[in-house]
């Protein structure tokens, strides 16, 4: 499907969901009430088909965390990004998509440990990188390290 | 990450060892903890961040010009793609091409690097299952090629040659020269490479139907590269979504349907003969010209997300930027394909023994600076 046609059957299957089409890939932004539904649409629906999460990640922009997630169809050769603004960043949580895509697991652990997002249903959230007990996360913009050295 | 504290034998009665960080086929600092049940394995957990250095949280605070340097020590056996993943990052957000000579020595090199990296995975292979031999014939043949990147890029391995809209200088003049001798002695050496390991009775024995990994799974958990390949699952970023002009030299996408340690090996070693194949295109039609584009002394991308992907001897590397407008990235992700890769690991080896396992490490090929970051 081309972007067009991409736009329309999301509608169609959630109306809230809003477009930004400003980049080289479609962004989908999807309101966080109904996206375990959504995410599990695009990968039984046979129109859709997107069975690669080839990237997730997410953005720290101050006010609100950016979820991100690159999603490509290996059959129908299409991709578009799907986004979730998480408004509360100092008790951020969104479901998890592990169920429906087994590389989630570790890419979500790894959002945890950098960004300290919570994946709710997550089967083994841990932090993946750092220490347990490391206070904070790194990748945050407010994060401090006293122990980095300014040159 | 503490095990202080845990038991040996879990209340099933499995056994748990710890392989790593300091095992000599983990290929550098993972650590696996490992669930046996007698000698099979019942599920492995890979405990990563021994050389974590957060690359990502570090470009932020570089310019655009310097945050391709960082990439060098990702997956240091191939610097030069992670840097040309990350200058063609930039050159998207600004809207340029780098010049058509640029474009031909980004291949040449990045195929060179390709052949580099599965030399060193072909010999550590054989070391891994127990043959000394072709790990000192492979560093032979990857000598001469680094050889040809010092005197091109003044570097062996952590090339820094790839800037935004082109690179950095010309090519030495022997450039060519050495090549064609390069990849001639490697055509030569091919063969002997079969002879040693390929149709090796306790090789095969080692790697046939080991490690499978089906095509399912290598969808489900994001695996791509010589990995995918081997299972199937057509995923060659230079044929799906060409870069640098790789739409216009001839070669094969190498496939392969078993899916265990040995149809990755071969997979690898065909894929060894595509990139000589590319090289040969290649090496005579380097068009004359610039060899980078002008560009302004600082760079600022404009506001929004940019993201460009290249295939690696490992998969699929992503660059992600996210720009705000100002002379740094404002968010810089790296989809590292050892990363995925690594955590199809404990589906592949489950219901093997633990010799298995290093057939499988071996196989996979991983590097582990690229999954730590």
């Amino acid at each position: 499907m081309n972007k067009e046609e991409l736009k329309s059957a999301i509608t169609g299957i959630l109306p809230e969901a809003t477009f930004d089409e400003s980049g080289e890939l479609l962004n989908v932004i999807v309101p966080s009430s109904g996206f375990l539904q959504f995410m599990t649409n695009l990968m039984s629906k046979k129109e859709f088909d997107m069975n690669y999460l080839y990237c997730l990640t997410c953005i720290d922009w101050k006010d609100h965390f950016m979820m991100v997630y690159h999603l490509l169809s290996r059959n129908h050769k299409h991709e578009f990004v799907v986004k979730v603004k998480l408004e509360n960043r100092d008790q951020a949580e969104i479901e998890t998509v592990c169920g429906i895509w087994k590389t989630a697991e570790l890419l979500e652990r790894e959002v945890f440990d950098l960004f300290g997002v919570t994946f709710l249903h997550h089967p083994d959230l841990r932090r993946l990188f750092l220490d347990e007990d490391w206070p904070g996360f790194p990748l945050r913009k407010d994060y401090v390290d006293e122990n980095m050295i300014e040159i | 990450m503490s095990l202080l504290g845990e038991d040996i034998v879990t209340e099933d009665g499995l056994f748990v060892v710890n392989m790593g960080p300091q095992h000599p086929s983990t290929h550098g600092v993972l650590h696996l903890k490992v669930w046996l049940d007698g000698e099979t394995i019942h599920k492995i957990e890979p405990h990563m961040g021994y050389i974590h250095r957060s690359i990502e949280k570090m470009s932020e605070n570089l310019s655009y010009r310097n945050f391709i340097f960082a990439t060098s020590r990702m997956d240091y056996l191939a610097a030069h793609i992670n840097n040309e993943a990350c200058a063609l990052a930039v050159e998207k957000g600004l809207g340029i091409q780098a010049t058509p000579r640029a474009k031909v020595i980004r291949i040449l090199m990045g195929e060179l690097t390709r052949l580099a990296s599965h030399q060193l995975w072909w010999g550590c292979t054989g070391l891994d299952l127990g043959a000394v031999s072709p790990f000192f014939y492979a560093f032979r043949d990857r000598e001469a090629i680094n050889d040809i990147m010092e005197e091109t890029c003044g570097a062996r391995l952590t090339q820094n040659y790839v800037v935004p809209g082109g690179v950095m200088f010309d090519i030495h003049p022997n450039f060519q020269k050495r090549t064609k001798e390069a990849i001639a002695n490697f055509k030569r050496n091919l063969t002997d490479y079969d002879k040693l390991l390929t149709g090796n009775v306790i090789f095969e024995n080692r790697t046939k139907g080991v490690g499978i990994l089906t095509k399912e799974d290598a969808i489900s958990f994001g695996v791509t590269g010589p990995t995918a390949r081997a299972s199937g699952l057509s995923c060659d970023v230079r044929k799906w979504f060409p870069y640098s002009g790789y739409e216009n030299v001839e070669f094969d996408e190498i496939l392969a349907t078993e899916g265990d340690c040995f149809a990755r090996y071969m997979c690898r070693m065909a894929e060894m003969r595509q990139s000589v194949r590319i090289i040969e295109q290649l090496i005579d039609n380097i068009p004359e010209g610039d060899f980078q584009e002008k560009t302004k002394a600082v760079i600022k991308l404009p506001k929004g997300e940019f993201y460009q992907r290249v295939e690696t001897p490992r998969g699929e590397l992503g660059v992600f930027i996210v720009s705000d407008g100002a002379a740094s990235p404002y968010r810089v992700k790296y989809r590292s394909p050892g990363f995925s890769n690594l955590s199809a690991l404990s589906t592949m080896a489950k219901g093997g023994k633990i010799g298995d396992l290093v057939a499988i490490m071996a196989t996979i090929d991983l590097v582990i600076p690229d999954i730590d970051r």
